[in-house]
């Protein structure tokens, strides 16, 4: 009987290298890629840094070049959307006709932009980042842009307003909550990141609601916080957020919370059906229960897990989640989920813009946040992903070798890799 | 157009053109050479693009900033004295012939 193979909705990292891994693998079936993107997969993180800054164009973002894909016989289907799945038959339905069957499917489905709800969020001016179609609407409004308002002060915002400071504009941050990117950093890296893009003029607003998009001849003119003030600007970015794409897994009976749910292999409630990457909650121990992340590291690391698994070496996923964001020229690595902590540490210096924050639960080392301090986030990536909790004493300690103590560590027996 | 020479881990090469001002990661990818993942997709995060430079080679090459240095040390094949992240080394004419092989494994 022939195989029917594996189909991957979802056409972004998690799906990429999904068919990536699986003929890496070995594995010989079809694969079919399907997604609703026009354009064949592409890096994300770019988008919002080099590709609006113009060192990286839409050709040097592609994942892999469009040969790629024929040379590891993996079908490509870009553009199309996929209506339905049929789990009892192991078939999906395209919506432009046609059903394609599967052994495994893996959903890749992604999350889409958070709106804005408010009045005026649909006029001409305002603009979402999610999609390289996207990006090449911002870049083109960029130009004849003066005024630049972001809404939202999570990383997309930070680097959005990052981005168009460098490309000369006027750039006003308004961030609902007291703090930047406070769901995921300590108040004192939030501070750093205040300070530093004030320092590089672009104006932060915290703890201030956009209340309308106001507009004059049926464009975006500003926006009108809830305290009255009116921020004037020409174009209008917004960052608040994603929502995972559950809808389809949810109309073929799926469960679905705060996205796909998944188990530890990341298989839903149907055995032969995966979910990853952003659309996906699944329980992981570096977050000390069910969890949605948002990020290359666990799209690649998921897609890999569930390949390999596919190709008939199952084994629960527990790749440590890292992350990173660049705005202006600072790097800020996070390795580890730092939700949960009740006690920071610190290394290093905030007036050198050299510093870690180590997250600690208790006696347990969780994550740690560098600026500029590589070592740190590298070494930290170890050690967390081995389990081995520094003492606060430790972390704060510039003296203490943080790589002998990950390599002190390290068992012999286990791979090296820790990603 | 100066070339890249990849050697796979079984020692298999492959010649490439690779135009100056490319980082050699881009130069595999644009060419489908298998063995550079690129997860990060260049920015220093991953191991996944590490390579070993032909010691002839080695020396020409500005040296790896402490980011790269830090990364190194988590690559999955264990690093070398000529270990380098790929997507930090820049085409240049005087590198015209690089020879990089490649790790068994780079995740």
């Amino acid at each position: 009987m022939t195989r029917a193979g594996t189909i991957i909705v979802g056409t972004g990292q998690a799906g990429f290298q999904t068919a990536a891994s699986l003929r890496a693998e070995g594995y010989l079936d079809p694969i079919t890629l399907i997604g609703e993107e026009p354009h064949i997969p592409y890096q994300r993180p770019p988008l919002s840094k080099g590709f609006l800054l113009g060192t990286q164009d839409a050709d040097s973002i592609e994942l892999r070049p469009a040969a790629f894909y024929n040379d590891h016989k993996i079908t490509l289907l870009s553009g199309e959307r996929v209506s339905g799945i049929s789990s009892g038959m192991r078939q999906i339905e395209i919506e432009s006709g046609g059903q394609l069957s599967y052994d495994s499917l893996v959903l890749a489905t992604g999350a889409s932009n958070r709106k804005l709800p408010v009045e005026g969020e649909e006029l001409e001016g305002v603009l979402y980042l999610r999609s390289l179609a996207e990006a090449i609407l911002i870049k083109k409004h960029l130009e004849a842009a003066r005024n630049i308002a972001v809404i939202g002060g999570g990383f997309i915002g930070l680097e959005l307003a990052s981005v168009a400071s460098q490309l000369g504009k006027n750039v006003t941050v308004v961030e609902a909550l007291p703090r930047l990117m406070s769901r995921v950093v300590a108040p004192v890296i939030s501070k750093f990141f205040r300070e530093f893009h004030a320092g590089r003029g672009v104006r932060i607003l915290c703890s201030q609601a956009a209340a309308r998009i106001t507009s004059a001849g049926g464009k975006a003119r500003g926006v009108r916080l809830a305290s009255g003030e009116e921020i004037a600007a020409d174009l209008i970015l917004i960052g608040i957020g994603i929502a995972p794409n559950t809808e389809l897994a949810a109309k073929a009976g799926l469960s679905v919370s705060n996205g796909i749910s998944a188990n530890e292999f990341l298989k839903t409630i149907d055995p032969n059906i995966y979910a990853i990457g952003d659309c996906v909650e699944y329980p992981s121990e570096f977050a000390g229960g069910r969890v949605r992340l948002e990020s290359v590291q666990n799209a690649a690391d998921q897609a890999q897990c569930v390949a390999a698994a596919i190709a008939g070496r199952p084994a629960p996923y527990r790749a440590l989640p890292w992350f990173w964001t660049d705005q202006f020229d600072i790097k800020l690595q996070m390795a580890g989920i730092s939700a949960g902590h009740d006690r920071i540490v610190m290394r290093g210096s905030v007036e050198d813009r050299r510093f870690s924050v180590f997250y600690f639960q208790g006696s347990k080392l969780i994550a740690i946040d560098s600026i500029n301090r590589p070592a740190d986030h590298m070494f930290g990536r170890k050690l967390i992903a081995m389990g081995v909790s520094v003492t606060p004493e430790v972390a704060a300690d510039e003296r203490a070798d943080l790589r002998r103590l990950a390599i002190a560590a390290e068992i012999p027996e286990r791979p090296r890799s820790v990603n | 157009m100066p070339k890249v020479i990849y050697v796979s881990h079984t020692g298999e090469s492959r010649e490439v053109e690779a135009p100056v001002g490319m980082t050699v990661m881009n130069a595999a990818l644009k060419n489908g050479i298998d063995g550079i993942i690129a997860e990060c997709g260049g920015v220093c995060m991953c191991s996944t693009c590490h390579v070993f430079v032909d010691e002839k080679f080695f020396a020409k090459l500005p040296p790896a900033r402490d980011t790269e240095e830090a990364v190194l040390e988590i690559a999955a094949e264990e690093r070398r004295p000529t270990s380098r992240l790929s997507c930090q080394i820049k085409m240049t004419e005087d590198l015209d012939g690089l020879i990089v092989r490649l790790p068994k494994k780079q995740r």
